[in-house]
Formats: C-alpha cells, sequence, structure tokens
C-alpha cells in the first residue's frame, strides 16, 4: 500500500502534464468538441434515406378522367414530383439523362381495359442503378397506386377484393423516419474517429521526439504512462460525446427513451475501447505519417460500413459477420439504436457492454505489451 | 524529383504496406459487406389459425431465402421480448379467422410486426413481405375465383434488374478508396517535410515551385491510378459487376478525380503547420466528403443547403461517373458536365497549393 501513494502522485503529474499540453495546444480541444459538432450537424442534416419529392415521368398516351384521377393522386403526394412527358421515347432520354427517377407508363388501351374489367396495365420504368432507393420508390408508387385502386373500386361500387390484407406496424418508429436510426449510429461513427485521433497522434508524436523514451527511463511505470496519457484524453472525448447527445435530442429531435446513465455508462466503455485502439495504433506505428495513415484506414471506413450503423449486419456473409465483432462500434451502434428508440433493452446492453470492456482490456493489454518490449 | 518523392513513400517498408494492403483487405471486406439487400432475416411467427390458408402462406415464407424461421410464439406476451431483445426482426401474426374469412371471399388479415430501429431494413423487409404476400394472393385469387383487380401495376428496372445493391455499391467503393489513397500519399507529404525542416532546403534550390508542385503532385497521381486500376479489376473479375461503358470514359473520370484529391491533399498539407494538424484537415475532409457524396444515401434526399455543399465534392461527380459507365454503359458525351467540375477543382486547389509553398515562408 505504502507504494500506491506515490505512484498516484506520479499519475497526478502526468495527468497535469498531459493537461497543460492539451491546453496549450488547441487542436487536441477542436478535435474533441469542434468536430463531433461540425460532424454530427452536417450528417444529421446530409444523411437521409427518405426519398421526397422524387422526380417521376408520367406518360399519358389517351388522357381520360380516370387518368386524370391517377396523375393527380401523384401531383398531390409529397413524395413526388411528377413531369408530365408526351411519349415514351422522351421520357426515356430524361430517365437516361437522370433527369428522373422513373417513368409511369398509363397505354392508349388504359381506360379501354378498365372499363371492361380489366386488368388494365400500367408500366413503371425504374432506373435501378441505386437498388435501394429504387425499391423505396417502387413502394412509395405501390402506396400510391394502391389507394387510387381502392378508390376507384369503391366509385365503382365493386370490392376490391384481395385475399390477403397487410397490416403493418414499425415498432420503435412508426412514421420511419431515417434520421431517428441514423443520428444515434452516426454518433458512435463520430466518437470512434474522435477517439483514434485523439490518442494516434499524440503518443506517436512523442515517439518521434524521442520524449518517450525519456519519460520511459524515468521511474514512472508504463502502466502510469498509459494512464497519465489516457484519462485527460477520456475526459475529452467524454464532454464530446455529452455534446453529441444533446445535439441528438435537442436538434434532431430523437427520442430518447432509455435512460441517460445507461447511455453515458456504455459510452464510457466504447470511449476506452476508442482510445485503447488509437494508443494501439501510435504505439505499432511509432512515426506520425504511418499513425496517421493507419488511423484513417482502420477507424473511419470499418466504423461506417462495418458496425450496422446503416447496412445490416445479418445479412452480410459469415465470414465478414465475424470480423464486424473486431469494429467496436458495431457493439455501440447496437446499444445506441436500442437506447435511443426501443428504451434499456437490458439483454442487448448486458451483452454489448461485456464485449466492449474485453476490446478495452485488449486494446490497453496490446498496448502495454509493446510499450514493454520497446524499453529494451 | 519524382523518384525522390516515389522512393521516400516505398522506402519505408511500413508505409508500403499501409498504401497497399488495407485499400485492397477493405475492398473485398467492404464489397461483401455493404448491401441494403437482405438474407436469412430471422423472424418468428404467432399462428391462430389451423386452417389451410395460413400454412400456405406460411410455405411461402418458409421457401424464401430471405427469411429465417426463428421462433413459434405461443402467445402474444412473448412477442415484445423477441423483437426487444433483438431475436427476431419480424413477427407474423395470423388471427384465428383468417382462412375462414378467405374461404368466404373476404380478406384475411395478416399482422406484420417489424423492428423499426433500423427504418432503412424494416422498409426493405416490408417490401419483401409485400412481395410474397402478393404472390400468395394472386395464386389463391386465381384458385378460388376471385375476381380480377381492374388495374395492375407492372414494374420493371433498368440497369440492374435485381436491384442488387452490390453493383451499386461496389463501383462506389472504387471511388472511395481511390479518393483515400491519394489523399493519404499527398496530405502528410508537406507537412512531413515542413516539420523535418527538409522543405527550406526544397524551396531555396534552383527548383521552380511550379516543379516542386509537380514532383509531390505525380506521385500521388500514379499511385492513385495504379490502384484504382487494380480496384476496377477486382470489382469486374471478382464481383461481376458489369462493365457495360468503355474504359475510355472511365479512366478520364479517374484521372481528373485523381487530379482533384491530389490538389485538396496538397492544399491541406500545405496549409498545415505540423503533420498532426495535416491529419486532422485530411479528415475533415474526407468525412463529409465520403457521406455527403451520394455513397451510401441519396443526394436527392439531403437539404438544398446541403446539396449545393456537395458540388464542391469531387467524390460526387466520380461516383456518377463509376456508376454510370459501370451499369448504363455511358459515354464520355453524356458523362462532360460531370469531368469539368473535377477538373475545375483540381487545377484551383493546385493552384493554392503551390502559392501557399512560397508564402507560407515567411
Amino acid at each position: 500500500m505504502s507504494r500506491g501513494m506515490p505512484g498516484w502522485r506520479r499519475l497526478r503529474g502526468l495527468i497535469r502534464k498531459e493537461a497543460l499540453q492539451i491546453m496549450r495546444d488547441p487542436s487536441s480541444i477542436a478535435i474533441a468538441f469542434v468536430l463531433p459538432a461540425i460532424l454530427l450537424f452536417i450528417f444529421g442534416y446530409g444523411v437521409s434515406l427518405d426519398a421526397k419529392n422524387v422526380p417521376i415521368a408520367l406518360v399519358v398516351e389517351e388522357p381520360s378522367p380516370a387518368t386524370a384521377s391517377l396523375t393527380g393522386d401523384f401531383q398531390n403526394s409529397h413524395w413526388f414530383k411528377p413531369r408530365h412527358f408526351s411519349d415514351i421515347p422522351s421520357a426515356q432520354e430524361a430517365l437516361r439523362q437522370r433527369e428522373v427517377m422513373g417513368i409511369l407508363w398509363l397505354r392508349s388501351n388504359f381506360t379501354r381495359e378498365l372499363f371492361s374489367g380489366g386488368p388494365a396495365p400500367i408500366g413503371l420504368f425504374l432506373n435501378g442503378v441505386d437498388g435501394n432507393t429504387a425499391r423505396i420508390v417502387a413502394g412509395y408508387v405501390q402506396g400510391v397506386w394502391g389507394k387510387w385502386l381502392a378508390r376507384y373500386a369503391q366509385d365503382q361500387g365493386r370490392e376490391l377484393g384481395l385475399p390477403v390484407d397487410i397490416q403493418q406496424r414499425i415498432w420503435f418508429n412508426p412514421e420511419v423516419r431515417s434520421t431517428n436510426f441514423l443520428v444515434p449510429g452516426l454518433i458512435a461513427v463520430v466518437m470512434t474517429l474522435i477517439g483514434a485521433l485523439l490518442t494516434a497522434m499524440v503518443v506517436a508524436r512523442e515517439w518521434e521526439r524521442g520524449t518517450m523514451e525519456a519519460l520511459l527511463v524515468t521511474p514512472v511505470r508504463v502502466r502510469e504512462i498509459l494512464l497519465g496519457k489516457l484519462i485527460p484524453y477520456f475526459v475529452l472525448g467524454m464532454g464530446g460525446q455529452i455534446l453529441s447527445v444533446a445535439m441528438a435530442v435537442w436538434l434532431f429531435e430523437v427520442p430518447l427513451r432509455g435512460s441517460l446513465w445507461v447511455l453515458m455508462g456504455v459510452s464510457a466503455l466504447f470511449l476506452v475501447a476508442a482510445l485503447g485502439m488509437g494508443l494501439l495504433i501510435s504505439t505499432v506505428a511509432h512515426n506520425q505519417f504511418v499513425a496517421g495513415q493507419l488511423a484513417i484506414f482502420t477507424t473511419f471506413l470499418p466504423a461506417f460500413i462495418l458496425s450496422g450503423f446503416i447496412f445490416d449486419i445479418g445479412s452480410m456473409p459469415g465470414w465478414v459477420q465475424a470480423i464486424t465483432h473486431i469494429i467496436a462500434a458495431r457493439y455501440f451502434v447496437e446499444v445506441l439504436q436500442s437506447v435511443f428508440l426501443a428504451g434499456d433493452v437490458w439483454p442487448v446492453i448486458w451483452v454489448n457492454s461485456v464485449a466492449l470492456v474485453i476490446m478495452a482490456a485488449l486494446f490497453m493489454g496490446l498496448v502495454r505489451l509493446r510499450s514493454r518490449k520497446r524499453l529494451e | 524529383m519524382v523518384v525522390k518523392e516515389l522512393l521516400a513513400l516505398l522506402k519505408d517498408r511500413t508505409s508500403r504496406m499501409t498504401l497497399i494492403v488495407p485499400p485492397l483487405f477493405q475492398l473485398l471486406i467492404f464489397s461483401y459487406a455493404a448491401t441494403f439487400d437482405l438474407n436469412q432475416v430471422n423472424y418468428a411467427v404467432y399462428n391462430q389459425d389451423p386452417g389451410i390458408a395460413s400454412r400456405e402462406l406460411l410455405g411461402y415464407f418458409k421457401g424464401s431465402p430471405a427469411f429465417k424461421l426463428a421462433a413459434t410464439l405461443e402467445h402474444l406476451g412473448q412477442m415484445a421480448p423477441a423483437i426487444d431483445g433483438q431475436k427476431v426482426l419480424m413477427v407474423l401474426h395470423i388471427p384465428q379467422d383468417f382462412t375462414r374469412n378467405m374461404l368466404q371471399g373476404r380478406s384475411g388479415q395478416l399482422q406484420v410486426i417489424i423492428d423499426g430501429r433500423n427504418s432503412n431494413t424494416a422498409l426493405v423487409l416490408l417490401g419483401y413481405v409485400n412481395s410474397i404476400v402478393t404472390s400468395f394472393s394472386a395464386n389463391w385469387a386465381a384458385e378460388h375465383g376471385w375476381p380480377l383487380p381492374p388495374a395492375e401495376l407492372k414494374v420493371r428496372t433498368w440497369f440492374n434488374p435485381n436491384l442488387e445493391s452490390r453493383w451499386f455499391i461496389v463501383p462506389g467503393i472504387v471511388g472511395l478508396l481511390t479518393l483515400m489513397v491519394a489523399l493519404v500519399v499527398t496530405a502528410l507529404s508537406v507537412a512531413r517535410e515542413r516539420e523535418a525542416g527538409t522543405f527550406d532546403q526544397l524551396l531555396v534550390t534552383p527548383l521552380h515551385p511550379a516543379e516542386i508542385l509537380l514532383g509531390k503532385a505525380l506521385p500521388g497521381l500514379i499511385i492513385g491510378m495504379a490502384e484504382g486500376s487494380l480496384i476496377v479489376l477486382v470489382a469486374v473479375k471478382v464481383f461481376g459487376v458489369p462493365l457495360l461503358g468503355s474504359l475510355g470514359a472511365l479512366y478520364l473520370g479517374m484521372g481528373l478525380f485523381i487530379l482533384s484529391a491530389v490538389g485538396l491533399g496538397l492544399m491541406i498539407s500545405s496549409m498545415a503547420v505540423t503533420q498532426q494538424q495535416a491529419l486532422l484537415g485530411a479528415f475533415l475532409f474526407l468525412v463529409p466528403a465520403v457521406i455527403l457524396s451520394g455513397f451510401a444515401t441519396p443526394i436527392a434526399n439531403m437539404p438544398d443547403l446541403v446539396q449545393h455543399m456537395t458540388l464542391l465534392n469531387p467524390l460526387r461527380y466520380f461516383l456518377i461517373i463509376v456508376r454510370s459507365v459501370f451499369l448504363e454503359g455511358a459515354e464520355i458525351s453524356l458523362l462532360l458536365p460531370l469531368y469539368w467540375p473535377m477538373a475545375v477543382i483540381g487545377v484551383v486547389t493546385l493552384a493554392i497549393a503551390g502559392w501557399l509553398f512560397r508564402n507560407r515562408l515567411n
């Protein structure tokens, strides 16, 4: 125990030294506060999967009251921005030029077929290059068309008999607002960047300048050096995290259904893992050039693509799913999306927290191992 | 000068590895990972109907590779825990009178409950459910003599008939990784020399600033083009993405794109005093450039102000070019409006970088 006291004092000294360094070079503070604010701001507004005002071409070969009521429904829908074309070739040219996303084609026999009992054909051509958007737009068209069909049948005094009537219920996000799931995910992406950036460059800089060796020959232990690095940046990172959550709730109006304490607890775990990863990068790299390259390659895109933030992990091939397990952001995204939208779902929180603890311990252990070896 | 820069990059083993290995790995992993298509989605069934209609309908779901039956529920109380705990993404609830209604010519009600935490997945899933139920309905209507609907919607998709999102994403990754490589090579290059003091030495040599600029820009251009070609090769050979357009249209786009990326990288690098600032600058550009490029989420969905901002983003133009050349077989003439903005960005940023070389000296 008696050895513990001076250890604490040394640690305090190291933390003070690191804190002073942070104060003197404002770039760390910029990384922790300005960066998340800017990034969340741009992404929160810029990233959306909800198509609206989709430009769509309407080609009506023989206008009639029936076609007018159908095109009127498209005109009135806020999903579409219809443009009328007189014939199919000109509409197809517009599709090729990417001026419209799709073409709705009512052929000259449409009205006749409709009155003779049908089924009257309606053609929908979509630009399928972006398959996801094409599918969403097809869904919108089907929605508008289905409503029109039901109304038309009713006007004719027929019942629109479909054998199965689907009643859909989407839990946690009934209005299917993509901001609600994208913003919590973005917090994870942004915090991954912040965590790695804060530590990756700093320690590499000390190695490059030789001040790390100077520190290592002092009686200070490796563990204390690491903690001394970690704690100040942890405090900075948590500040950034609080800012991000506040923006999500107040600016983007994402409902926070779980408790703030659970959210902060898991964020702390994640931050330790992210900082640990940054420390590891800088310990491996030993110079800022390589550390910078590694940080760019190993943090941003994996967190963006493999975390489940936007692409569903369950649908990836098995070996890719296995790889996602070493991405800390994956666990954080799951917890964030649950705590924000569904509430405190303990099975989800426990599993992912344990995974984060393991990752944090792993990174820290590796960092310690690498640092000690370098001493020889 | 160019040789010296290339050597400086390739001499160091670690730096060599970081330039070549991660992009290839990422291409492979991301191309498999980044898909909006769903498969083997876990779902649960709560079936209160003993009749044949429900059995037939559930058979359709069992036969689909998109779905995997994970649980059969006995009572309503099991539904919330199954969805909350993410054991299943969807529950199909069939009420008692499903078959009875359908045999009497009325609609049977099918309740679909979906986890909306990822609302895009929820929408895609709903689309799958709709198409399965529609084909079941059509079959049932034909077998049981239901009247035909008055009109029918036939959907046809151009360029990507099966709506495979891989065809959309893999060409996108070509742009993403090429940008990264070009930026990483250039962004730290000037800042590193400035920190080491060798940049001032370079400036006092008889070399013209334009020559220094060229010497710094060419390695990025060469490495970027080489890696870009490699990635295109993998996209075609490994992932079977159809390359319908001409290589000329693709390479003109790639060359201009890398030029603009190199220009941006050098501009960031010459503005920064330390490597840390340069890296921060590279990140500050790279992250928004990727997210606001239309890579995963369409630019058309963004607010107008953000859409205007994307006009400054070279990746935005290149992504459209790559996808058009790959999938639509677009020719140079159709893509002209996309080529020149990248050229402008490249020339302007390079000019600024060259100007900063000299004026940062004092």
